[in-house]
């Protein structure tokens, strides 16, 4: 018997890494949950749940933190591949909770951080105890110390220098009433990772993701489009550019990159060769200080 | 052509780029982030926006260089007190291979985090500097690899630049290592001299060492074999889930899922199930992409069984002539991981082993080792934070269980304090009845 006619790809490595994730949760913890925005990352992760329990149904519902601020192509699709897998899908809506007075609308008109408070209260009212994230630990410099299963206390807050060791592939999801468990399957991927499966897996994605012609102003050397959650600015000029969205999040605070790439096959060569990380590029919301987002994190955040 | 576009083309053509796991341990002192940094520079995995928020912050904090090890150092009290004090991830790719690197810091305050590096790397990368040559640290992280059983060792001497690129001193330092690791039983080792400021053996053979013949350490990393490194002699399946849709469109559908720990599993081979004992033989091998004709590790297949036979989560598909102990009484090497409370004799914990879950008493404490001089001492009464010794445990129910050194899977367990539910020691099974 040779060995080397026993080897897998690296693709098919994170894909099996990241099945086996999905399996032991579903497993061990009665009350998952999988977050849902739209992006590329979630999608993605909703492929690799279909491909752990088939022949099954994926069993486990969906949650979108709806902030208001959308991208209609994206809340399109989101209708629309929910209904093909017949899953159940949880709002949980900001503006919702903008009108109880949950939470208050941040002066900057961003909704970023105002997300957490009403995750937290759909994860209690729903008792979810294991929430499926797409993050990955190539992203950013916070998240590249966080575990595959990461522990939150009864507020829903992450403390980095309190994480359970994380040794072989023996994930520790015990956790008390009220707590819960953070679960990042795609923790070992990279932004060219996720690409090279869509482009092999031949999943369709939000149209926002390719180049297409759009109405933009340049803010602080980013591109956004000019929508009703972010009109232009005084002496801000409007124009046409042709661009896509390397992610997809808040449309208020989400900016597109100048791009040409209207295939997987194009998207893949542009992302191989860009020298800025994408949340770099495109979001607002981590320019805030050094450790913006070690701090959204502490806070419940994704 | 950049690497990654290479990296693309790889793919494109369908040449199989595999994945390396490594783990890097050393202190800033050791040149371990200027090492990290320079692979993701000189692989071109590092992007400019990260890079200049580095350069910005090492100027505010007015470093006279910049400081890389700020690129790894990812939490607020790390960057501000200018210390690592867990497992970071990193990644890159070239056209061969994705790598992921493990990066934990090397103090013995640390050895968990190491230790925890370490239980998934195929490869561990010690540093040392040329003009300190071996230290007790050098000896302490080649001992914790050998433990874990890492299957592929890397020393590299560091900061040759600054002892003349000198052979004299690099033949020194690796006959020394060579000697220890010996003793180790360490697996495959590799000696490197480099200067990670300099890149001199990182990416391409240095000039300034003609005398060295051996490959640049990125040569090394893309080619060292680690397809035999998997056992794939025992076949071991523990069962992780069971799917049985409950759909009018399948009926009658039973697999179990889990990922192949270790062997081959094909249509048609005869099967037991542990603990039952009961045999059958495998109907199929399916993935949602179909049937396969074998599955291997690390795959996530389902098996259906031409029996039915009751098997649930925690049970383990092996062979009716190879089979692992089925065992109440273990013997293992135990790592110390919390602060709070100490490992005792008598102490009750729940432990995680394969998909199987079960309570354990600690009946036995033989020694506690000294891990820089790997003396035993027989006296000791507890295990603190960081510390390692052989335990003898009684389970609730038996563990399928193999020797940690035939099987990294079927033998490491983690160890689960019930009160706070943290994870709080690892082991390694050292002896199966």
């Amino acid at each position: 018997m040779t060995s080397a006619a026993y080897q897998v790809t690296h693709l098919d490595a994170l894909e099996a890494e990241s099945i086996f994730v999905m399996r032991e949760v579903v497993a061990e913890l009665e009350r998952p949950v999988l977050l849902f925005s739209g992006g590329k990352d979630s999608i993605v992760m909703l492929r690799l749940a279909q491909k752990a329990f088939a022949p099954g149904h994926i069993p486990f519902p969906v949650m979108h933190v709806d902030t208001g601020h959308n991208f209609p192509e994206v809340l399109d699709y989101r209708d629309r591949r929910v209904a093909e897998l017949g899953l159940q899908l949880v709002v949980a809506s900001v503006p919702e909770a903008l009108a109880s007075g949950l939470v208050r609308e941040p002066a900057d008109g961003t909704r970023n951080r105002i997300q957490t408070p009403v995750l937290l209260e759909a994860v209690e009212k729903h008792r979810f105890n294991a929430l499926f994230g797409g993050a990955r630990r190539d992203e950013e410099k916070a998240r590249a110390k966080e575990r595959m299963f990461s522990f939150r206390d009864e507020f829903g807050q992450w403390d980095p220098k309190n994480q359970r060791p994380e040794l072989w592939a023996l994930y520790n999801g015990r956790h008390h009433s009220g707590e819960s468990i953070r679960v990042f399957p795609l923790s070992n991927w990279t932004e060219l990772d996720v690409w090279h499966y869509i482009a092999r897996e031949r999943i369709e994605l939000p149209s926002i993701y390719y180049a297409h012609e759009r109405e933009v102003v340049e803010r602080d050397g980013m591109l956004y489009a000019v929508n009703e959650f972010l009109p232009a600015r005084a002496g801000e000029e409007r124009f046409k550019a042709r661009v896509r969205y390397r992610t997809v999040g808040d449309a208020s605070c989400t900016a597109a990159v100048r791009s040409d790439a209207d295939t997987v096959e194009k998207v893949i060569d542009e992302v191989a060769a860009t020298r800025i990380t994408e949340r770099g590029a495109t979001r607002g919301d981590d320019r805030v200080s050094e450790a913006a987002m070690e701090d959204r994190k502490r806070e419940g955040y994704f | 052509m950049s690497t990654e576009t290479l990296a693309t083309a790889a793919v494109a053509e369908g040449r199989p780029m595999d994945l390396l796991r490594f783990a890097t341990a050393g202190s800033v002192d050791d040149g371990k982030s200027t090492l990290i940094g320079r692979l993701l520079y000189d692989t071109k995995s590092l992007f400019t926006d990260q890079l200049a928020a580095v350069e910005a912050v090492s100027a505010a904090r007015g470093d006279e260089y910049t400081n890389l090890a700020l690129l790894t150092d990812g939490l607020r009290a790390e960057r501000e007190q200018g210390i690592t004090i867990d497992v970071a991830y990193r990644y890159f790719a070239t056209p061969r291979r994705k790598f992921i690197i493990a990066d934990t810091p090397g103090h013995i305050q640390y050895t968990r985090n190491m230790v925890t590096g370490a239980s998934t790397a195929d490869l561990a990368l010690i540093l040392v500097d040329a003009r300190k040559g071996l230290v007790e640290q050098s000896r302490r992280h080649a001992f914790l690899c050998s433990l874990l059983r890492v299957p592929h060792l890397v020393l590299c001497v560091n900061k040759m630049d600054l002892v003349d690129f000198s052979q004299e001193v690099f033949e020194r330092i690796a006959d020394e290592f060579t000697t220890f690791a010996a003793k180790l039983d360490a697996p495959d080792l590799t000696v490197v001299p480099i200067s990670a400021l300099r890149g001199d053996n990182i990416v391409s053979r240095s000039e300034n060492m003609p005398w060295y013949e051996g490959p640049a350490l990125l040569h090394h990393l893309e080619r060292v074999h680690i397809a035999s490194d998997r056992n794939l002699v025992d076949v071991r399946f523990p069962v992780q889930y069971v799917i049985r849709p409950q759909s009018t469109t399948v009926t009658d559908y039973r697999g179990y899922a889990g990922q192949v720990a270790s062997g081959v599993l094909k249509p048609g081979d005869e099967v037991m199930v542990l603990p039952s004992g009961f045999t059958s033989r495998i109907a199929a091998v399916e993935t949602a992409d179909g049937p396969v004709a074998e599955a291997f590790p690390p795959m996530s297949v389902t098996v259906r069984l031409e029996n039915e036979i009751d098997i649930s989560r925690g049970d383990m598909i092996c062979r009716p002539n190879n089979a692992p102990a089925v065992a109440q009484d273990i013997e293992a090497m135990v790592c110390w991981m919390d602060e709070t409370r100490p490992l005792q004799v008598g102490g009750k914990y729940s432990i995680k082993h394969t998909t199987r879950a079960a309570r354990a008493i600690v009946r036995d404490l033989h020694y506690r080792l000294d891990i820089n001089s790997l003396h035993r001492d027989e006296s000791a009464t507890e295990l603190r934070l960081n510390e390692i010794g052989r335990v003898r445990l009684r389970t609730t129910i038996p563990l399928l269980a193999d020797e940690y050194r035939r099987n990294r899977t079927t033998g490491g367990f983690i160890i689960i304090d019930e009160a706070t539910n943290r994870t709080v020691g690892a082991g390694m099974i050292v002896e199966t009845p």
